[in-house]
């Protein structure tokens, strides 16, 4: 996972809320034997409507999603936070967010920052009057500043932490690694080995 | 203070103790692989340009999606080709050993590994599968992981987890003729329920538990998880030893000895203290089975169906009712007029070659009931060789079963062999959920003695059911 300390680009409006993990990416492409290349399911019903905001060309490439409250409710899929990351969103605004979902985020690299209802009314304000204008989400300074607004986030301590060291649960345990390697020279030869084959 | 079974193989296991509530850093010595879980993990660790840290404690075969005819053709679903196709490929690319379709050690994963010699007591063992609580039966920890942490594993060998709390399950006395191991686990989730085992590692003791085989000792703790358990263990003993010693991958030499050794200091110490106790006694036991659809929904197949206004739960109340409208079923029926379709001898929980011995003894010489269709699938390409050698698949044959390759088959409805909907059927299985065994299918699960006199005569029925009138007497007190 790569260090994370601040997100820019192009800001995208979700104006709903309660969107659950079914909408960011339905249960239909939960067959798929990758971890990546979700990029083409992500909001897939929404996105057959022409009108919807990703199908907006002011709105192309974005890294910043900022969307109404109750984000990422629902089924426990990982592939919700996969699917963002690889269309190209490296952070969520939202006033709430889903527990499961934004568990999953910060394992996965993706910032979730939580702020209130009102700054997104006034970020979508700020966009809808600028289409295809820059945020910028700072997780050191922990605001978000969409033109000429910033407004405090909400992280916790320990993902931002994670996010800021670029840690994913196997790069923490891994730096452990020179106590697994310890534990494996005292392992005893009786314990089993799958190779060679026999 | 004494330690369990379970504490003494943990704290063996303990890379880095966690602090303040953080979980503790734990060593695994085997990780099984297959192909429904792992596709994901693979892909992370590539993503990542991580490499699997030890290949050599990491086994593959294929199970889950695979079909148990004409396995030398292409896979027809494509869901399932890419599932297995992806596999072979992972396996290839980072070095781990894989029994695919055909070869002489493909199996249901669970089967594997026993049979390789390769799960052994004490030691940790994990598989992304839930039904890896079989392993316990040897006095190893094994529990089912999630994708994530099979990537985990696959990376570091180990994973962060917060001890489990334990609950001994005694069972005394001496099993009737007719009564097995898997009526004992079904007696236990119906006492305990679906739930009672949460967050719990089970141990099983007592005389009965010790006099069981390993194979009855593995259909026990295969079905823990039913009962909500992560884990389900048995102390190793010489019967453990026995089967152990001389399989491909047990210990050998001063090996085992050194192992032994070791393996005898596990049993729980008489002064260790559970968190939770729970008795069974074994004499008062008859086959059981389940009318309803959870595991926990079972009664003596001498009884009747309970009426769901029995219950003093309103949630178990309800769950009856509708498990009794999608099951097409009436309260008060009795058990044994319940007609079925189909009869599956399989899975992980008994499929291996002393539960084919058991089914085979009961149908010798006899004829399927019309109409049933029968299926006998054995666990493993090896235990069907066995099978065959002993003239299991002849029996089989000439009762009118049809006899199949390994694979987890008509335990679940991803591989084609499946129930249509409505169809009816007395299963070996773990499952009895709605739609485990095929869209709208309904299943009663059962041992494989009752699967067996059940195949014979078209309803549920016992051993007890085709023989004197003597061991109907006995089915009656
Ligand atoms: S036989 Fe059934 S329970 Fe066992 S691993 Fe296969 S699908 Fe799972």
């Amino acid at each position: 996972m790569e260090k994370l300390t601040v997100v820019e680009g192009v800001a995208v409006p979700l104006e709903r809320a309660n969107v659950d993990t079914d909408q960011i990416i339905p249960a239909e492409f939960l067959k798929r034997v990758t971890k990546t290349g979700f990029d083409d399911a992500l909001f897939f019903a929404w996105r057959q409507d022409p009108d919807f905001v990703l199908n907006d060309p002011a709105f192309q490439n974005p890294a910043v999603l900022i969307a109404g409250p109750d984000f990422g409710t629902g089924s426990s899929r990982e592939h919700a936070v996969w699917a963002l990351r690889d269309y190209g969103f490296r952070a969520v605004v939202s006033p709430r967010f889903g527990d499961i979902f934004r568990g999953n985020s910060g394992k996965q690299g993706l910032l979730t920052a939580q702020v209130e209802e009102a700054d997104v009314e006034a970020m979508w304000a700020l966009i809808r009057a600028e289409p295809g204008v820059s945020a910028s989400v700072d997780l050191i300074e922990k605001t978000v500043t969409v033109g000429t607004l910033t407004v405090d986030f909400e992280i916790d301590d320990y993902t931002r932490w994670r996010l800021l060291e670029g840690l994913d649960d196997i790069g923490l345990t891994l730096r452990d690694e020179p106590r697994i390697t310890e534990f494996e020279t005292s392992r005893e030869t009786w314990r089993p080995r799958t190779l060679p084959a026999q | 203070m004494g330690k369990t079974l379970a504490e003494k193989v943990w704290d063996d296991h303990v890379v880095a103790k966690g602090s303040d509530g953080a979980p503790d850093l734990l060593y695994i010595d085997l990780h099984l692989v297959h192909e429904v879980t792992s596709p994901q993990a693979f892909d992370g660790l590539r993503m990542a340009g991580r490499p699997v840290r030890r290949p050599d404690l990491t086994i593959a075969t294929e199970d889950h999606n695979t079909p148990t005819l004409n396995i030398t053709q292409q896979i027809a679903d494509p869901v399932s080709r890419t599932q297995i196709e992806t596999l072979r490929k992972n396996c290839a690319e980072f070095g781990i050993r894989l029994h695919p379709l055909g070869d002489k050690d493909q199996g249901i994963v669970h089967v594997v590994g026993p049979q390789l010699g390769l799960t052994m007591p004490g030691i940790t063992v994990v598989c992304g599968d839930s039904h890896t609580s079989t392993h316990g039966a040897f006095g190893a920890m094994a529990f089912g992981i999630g994708t994530s942490e099979v990537e985990h594993v696959l990376a570091t060998q180990t994973l962060p987890l917060k001890p489990f709390k334990t609950m001994a399950i005694t069972v005394e006395g001496e099993l009737r003729d007719g009564v097995t191991a898997k009526d004992v686990i079904l007696a236990v989730i119906a006492k305990i329920g679906t739930g009672g085992g949460q967050g719990y590692v089970l141990e099983y003791r007592g005389s009965t538990i010790r006099s069981l085989s390993m194979e009855g000792r593995m259909t026990i703790c295969n079905m823990s998880i039913e009962a909500g358990a992560r884990a389900g263990m048995v102390a190793p003993d010489q019967t453990t030893y026995d089967y152990l010693e001389g399989r491909p991958h047990a210990p050998k030499g001063v090996d085992w000895d050194a192992a032994v050794a070791y393996w005898n200091t596990l049993a729980t110490d008489d002064d260790a203290v559970f968190d939770a106790e729970v008795f069974l006694d074994a004499g008062e036991l008859e086959p059981f089975v389940t009318w309803g659809t959870n595991p926990g929904q079972g009664v003596l197949l001498s009884d009747s169906i309970p009426d769901p206004a029995s219950f003093a739960d309103p949630n178990e109340e309800a769950s009856a009712r509708r498990a009794l409208e999608y099951m097409d079923l009436a309260a008060g029926t009795r058990m044994k007029d319940i007609r079925v379709d189909a009869v599956f001898m399989g899975s992980c929980t008994n499929s291996r070659i002393e539960d084919l011995r058991a089914f085979a003894s009961v149908i010798k010489g006899k004829k399927k009931a019309d109409g049933v269709r029968v299926m006998v699938v054995p666990g493993s390409a090896r235990v069907r060789l066995e099978a065959e050698a002993e003239g299991i698949d002849k029996i089989v044959e000439e009762f009118g079963a049809e006899w199949r390759f390994a694979g987890c088959s008509m335990c679940l409805g991803m591989n084609p062999d499946q129930l249509a909907p409505g169809e009816r059927c007395a299963s070996t299985s773990n499952r009895n959920f709605e739609g485990r065994q095929g869209k709208g299918g309904r299943t009663h699960l059962v041992s494989p003695l009752v699967a067996a006199a059940t195949a014979v005569r078209g309803t549920l029925s016992g051993p007890w059911d085709l023989d004197s009138s003597a061991d109907l007497v006995a089915e009656g007190a």
